[in-house]
């Protein structure tokens, strides 16, 4: 296997052109590498490249670790970095890896597709910023072409103020999403409802947004009645964590609760 | 003349009642320590293991040239190229080394590889093609059973079989798959001798059983191999079967090699036996009193593809199907099925674990059908010293104090009624889903009971040899240690009993030493402690008598307060003597299934506090106690490890660990899927030690190893029913059991 440790992104995406697989953390990457399901044998390492892990105002670079947005990051983001893995996890991987291996699970992508952002992406022959719902595609699917470096995440210069994120999973800690879900609310009531682990990509609720985005103060049976339509527009499988009802009736409890806590 | 001014038998080395460091501690929290995984030797090829991708298929050819084209490949063997039986297995040698015609389970062993290093070995494995003719594995259980897809059938009857009780309660109970999930993965090393035979280091519990099994599968003569004991990292019955050992040593006289081999994590699950997930229906009967009048069960637990040790769990499963109670009138008829789900085995708990979550469940709903109180229907039922065991009829005769556990765990301390604020203390933990106004608290109970040491007219026994030299006393012995702390135990055993301060445990192959049986069943404290009791007793005495005197310690032997012999000038001789110990005989059941079947029992109960978000169906355990008979607690720092370690897997149990198995496939095979309790799950726990002296082991000392998980798991499960009303009849209880009902 032939490694390369380039300082900028230019010499990153240029060994991109030459057909490397980009490593920033390795805890998606290395874990495929050791199942045997990805033999790279030309691989160009992130890491040290500074301008990665650069978090300007509302751009967080890719190469920020969880562990930075954990400590750093808008008030949803960071509770979802929290829930990433172990300190091990997420001392090592980052927001890149996360958005760049569009798990399904991926536990920052709701955040992403909560507050409409974009990733941006450069290759050795220009650069382009991918609003997230054209970013990914399906499971483990995004718009990202095979010589395209994701530079960062770029989020609105406003994020509402009230925002939380919450995660169901059978353990307490690093475990993979049954369902994972971050609503915003804005003082005028529009409400937006994001949530992983329930449709092939990070998906928003924009039924139930609209529903509850009319409604200045929501009652208990508002309230009810958001948690039924979330239930209703997810579209869950069942596999061996969870079973698609289960994950239906865990994503409208979640989002409710979550609106609860932006309304308090 | 030396006159005694203070005995030195120090406290640093740790007497009986002590403890002491454990000698391999701090290497092994260092990286120091060496594990099976770490094992080199000069020139040593990698193996690798090709498996089956099919739970039930006709092999119809195998192409080996693609992997032999492989550069650096040594040997690519498969059931053609095994000599002698070609078969292992504990209860009988049912499982091929290799599979020949036919694979029955996924992940069955088809081909192995050496190879210069692990990739090439494994990538040479992957290149082998073999066409497969699939066919319809038989995966339900059930089905096995209806068409005699048999291991081993139980039948238990004892008393008045026409009894009907005023109040009869009914239910139907299943327990899922659980996995030791030793952190060491399996892991070896086989040195070819040069003539023919090969020396053999490899993750075990029972070398001897290794031993056995190597020979007699490769056709080799006894004295051939030698099944070294080396370091293991955990291991909860996995290792109580052989796996890559044959393997390993078909390997090594193939290529006149040392080969090495180490499971990565998902082999690991498929390459070792698992817990059997049971299937339970019972009916228990009562007076309007609560005397347990009458108690009727079937038990299924799938065996799956091989025997591996299925008929004993599968007996022991059925002997203590009704729990510590007494009652005259038993009905239990088992089966153990094979099946072409994965092989399953020994696990911490052997059968009772199970068991215990369907009769304590009864007991439960039995307490709540006659409006008494739980606790108060378990205590006037208590079995207690000279009572029969409801199944077999066997007298108890050491103590049993079920009463005292009933009572010490009423009088522990209750936890803080108030539910924690704090987001990491509550149901689904990191993930911020529950606040306290969402959260249910529930308290459960659960008594178990378990036999000791192995039973149904086994002779079980364990061989060690105490020596005594100039560096002190040391303990040779062919038992294994897997973590639980046996080296500083023998060794506490010898000081106390030879009077020395320093000794030594010494780990020997199976050719330097007799049997010390396995590390299972609760029995290494009892019987490899004593038989170093015994052989340091016997080597004191000799030493006295030698030297006419009436004490040994560090300066020498004394007699009457004058020092006799230095201890330099003793050491001058070989002093060295070998104990075999035995544990009372034990029968074989009658066609009734009667007889004294074990040769000890310990009891525990176990009192689990809960957290549930009914509504998401999470669930926090805040904190399980317990009170256990022990016998002697000859290390009580030990003795808390088991206790506790054996909580959190209880806990797993019963909230999360399973493997979730289709169509005879596990999909989850990993620890991203398959879910260990994490220090956020862990509940805290208080350990009461119920000292009773009076059974066989050394210094009364009872096996301590699985009773905390047979009752903690029932307990958990009862809290969770406690806390939200459902009916929890099935563990590990998963979210949707309770939000979705
Ligand atoms: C034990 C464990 C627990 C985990 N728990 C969680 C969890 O709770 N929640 C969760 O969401 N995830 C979890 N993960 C997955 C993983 O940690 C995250 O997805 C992490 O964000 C990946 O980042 P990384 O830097 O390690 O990526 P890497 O593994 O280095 O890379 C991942 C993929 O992205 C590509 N890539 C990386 N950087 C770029 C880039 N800048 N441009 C283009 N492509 C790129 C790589 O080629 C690779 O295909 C866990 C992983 C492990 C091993």
């Amino acid at each position: 296997m032939d490694t390369q440790y380039p300082k900028t992104i230019d010499e990153a995406v240029s060994a991109l052109s030459d057909g490397a697989t980009p490593l920033a953390g390795g805890t998606d990457l290395m874990v495929e590498v050791n199942f045997g399901h990805r033999r790279p044998d030309h691989v160009v390492a992130l890491r040290r490249v500074d301008e990665l892990a650069e978090w300007d105002g509302s751009t967080i670079g890719a190469g920020v670790t969880w562990r930075r947005i954990e400590l750093e990051g808008p008030k949803a983001l960071a509770e979802a970095a929290r829930t990433v893995g172990s300190p091990q996890i997420r001392n090592a991987g980052t927001i890149g890896g996360n958005v760049a291996t569009a798990s399904p699970a991926g536990d920052g992508l709701p955040f992403l597709a909560a507050v409409d952002a974009s990733i941006e992406v450069r290759s050795a022959t220009g650069s382009r910023s991918i609003q997230w719902d054209e970013f990914f595609l399906g499971v483990k699917k995004t718009a990202l072409e095979a010589d395209e470096l994701v530079t960062g995440v770029d989020l609105p210069e406003d994020l509402p103020e009230r925002q939380a994120f919450g995660k169901v999973g059978v353990r307490n800690a690093m475990v993979i999403a049954t369902v994972c879900c971050v609503v915003t609310r804005e003082l005028d009531g529009l409400t937006r409802v994001a949530l992983g682990s329930v449709a092939p990509t990070p998906m928003r609720a924009r039924q139930s947004e609209e529903m509850i985005s009319a409604v200045a103060r929501p009652s208990e049976s508002d309230l009810a009645e958001f948690a039924r339509l979330v239930a209703a527009e997810v579209s869950p499988i069942t596999d061996h964590r969870s079973t698609a009802e289960y994950r239906r009736h865990a994503a409208g409890v979640l989002a409710r609760r979550l609106l609860g806590r932006c309304l308090r | 003349m030396t006159t005694r001014t203070e005995r030195r038998v120090g406290r640093t080395g740790g007497l009986i009642g002590d403890s002491p460091l454990r000698p391999d501690g701090i290497p092994k929290l260092k990286g120091e320590f060496e594990y099976a995984q770490d094992l080199t030797a000069a020139e040593m090829l990698w193996g690798a293991t090709l498996r089956s991708p099919y739970a039930h298929a006709r092999i119809v050819s195998i192409d080996l040239a693609p992997a032999l084209a492989v550069g650096g490949v040594h040997a690519v063997l498969t059931a053609d190229d095994v000599p002698g039986r070609g078969t292992f297995g504990l209860e009988q040698p049912d499982q091929p080394v290799l599979a020949g015609d036919y694979v029955n389970y996924w992940g069955e062993p088809v081909v192995v590889v050496a190879a210069e290093d692990q990739d090439t070995a494994r990538r040479a494995a992957a290149a082998v093609v073999v066409e497969y003719e699939v066919l319809e594995p038989l995966v339900d259980p059930e089905e096995a059973d209806r068409r005699d897809e048999t291991f081993r059938r139980m039948k238990i009857r004892r008393g008045d079989q026409d009894i009907t009780g005023d109040v009869i309660v009914d239910g139907y109970y299943e327990v899922g798959m659980q996995d030791q999930a030793p952190l060491g993965t399996e892991a070896g090393l086989a040195i070819p001798d040069g003539h023919g035979g090969v020396d053999l280091y490899a993750t075990s519990q029972f070398v001897h059983v290794d031993h056995e099994q190597v020979v007699a599968s490769l056709g080799l003569t006894s004295d051939q191999v030698r099944s070294h004991p080396t370091g293991i990292g955990g291991a909860f019955g996995a290792r109580e079967d052989v796996n890559l050992h044959i393997h390993l040593c078909l390997l090594a006289l193939h290529t006149s090699k040392p080969v090495k081999m180490v499971y990565h994590r998902s082999e690991s699950f498929t390459g070792h036996v698992h817990r059997h997930p049971a299937r339970m229906w019972y009916r228990h009967h009562a007076d309007m009193d609560g005397n347990l009048l009458r108690v009727e069960a079937k038990v299924l637990v799938d065996g799956g593809a091989y025997a591996s040790t299925t008929g004993a769990v599968l007996a022991n499963a059925c002997y203590f199907a009704v729990g510590p109670y007494r009652c005259d009138s038993v009905t239990v008829d088992g089966v153990g099925t094979r099946t072409n789900n994965p092989p399953c085995g020994a696990m911490r708990g052997f059968g009772a674990v199970q068991v215990c979550f369907a009769h304590e469940t009864q007991m439960d709903r039995l307490a709540a059908a006659l409006d008494m109180d739980s606790l108060d229907l378990r205590r006037r039922n208590a079995l207690a010293t000279g009572d029969a065991i409801p199944t077999t009829g066997q007298i108890i005769e050491t103590p049993l104090p079920m009463t005292e556990v009933i009572d010490s765990l009423v009088a522990m301390p209750m936890p803080d009624a108030t539910i924690s604020d704090s987001p990491l203390s509550l149901p689904g933990g990191t993930g911020l889903t529950t606040e306290p106004t969402d959260v249910s608290r529930g308290v459960g109970y659960a008594l178990g009971i378990k036999n000791l040491g192995f039973s149904e007219g086994f002779d079980d026994y364990a061989q060690a040899r105490v020596r005594l030299t100039a560096e002190g006393a040391t303990v040779e012995t062919a038992a294994i240690e897997v973590g639980q702390g046996l080296v500083t135990v023998l060794a506490q055993i010898a000081r106390s009993a030879l009077g020395v301060s320093r000794a030594t445990v010494r780990n020997v192959d199976t050719s330097m030493i007799d049997s010390a049986g396995s590390t299972s069943a609760s029995r290494q404290t009892q019987l490899s402690g004593g038989a170093t009791l015994e052989a340091s007793t016997r080597l004191r005495a000799r030493i006295l008598h030698a030297y006419n005197g009436d004490d040994l310690d560090d300066d020498g032997v004394w007699s009457e307060g004058r020092l006799v012999t230095p201890m330099a000038e003793i050491t001058e001789g070989s002093w060295e003597e070998t104990a075999t110990f035995r544990h009372p005989a034990t029968t074989e059941p009658d066609e009734n299934g009667q007889g004294v079947i074990h040769a000890d029992f310990a009891v525990a109960g176990h009192r689990a506090v809960v957290d549930v978000d009914p509504e998401l169906g999470l669930v926090r355990v805040v904190r399980v106690d317990t009170a256990q008979d022990v016998g002697k607690a000859l290390n009580p720092q030990s003795v808390r490890g088991q206790i506790e370690g054996g909580i959190m897997q209880g806990v797993g149990l019963a909230i999360m660990e399973e493997l979730i198995v289709e169509d005879g496939i596990i999909r989850n095979p990993n620890f991203t899927d398959y879910l260990l309790p994490t220090i956020l799950d862990a509940p805290e726990v208080e350990a009461l030690l119920i000292e009773k002296e009076g059974s066989w082991g050394p210094y009364g000392a009872k096996g301590v190893g699985e009773p905390p998980i047979i009752s903690s798991a029932a307990a958990v499960a009862a809290a969770i029913r406690d806390a939200t009303g459902r009916p929890i009849d099935r563990i590990p209880v998963r979210p949707q059991d309770i939000a979705l009902l």
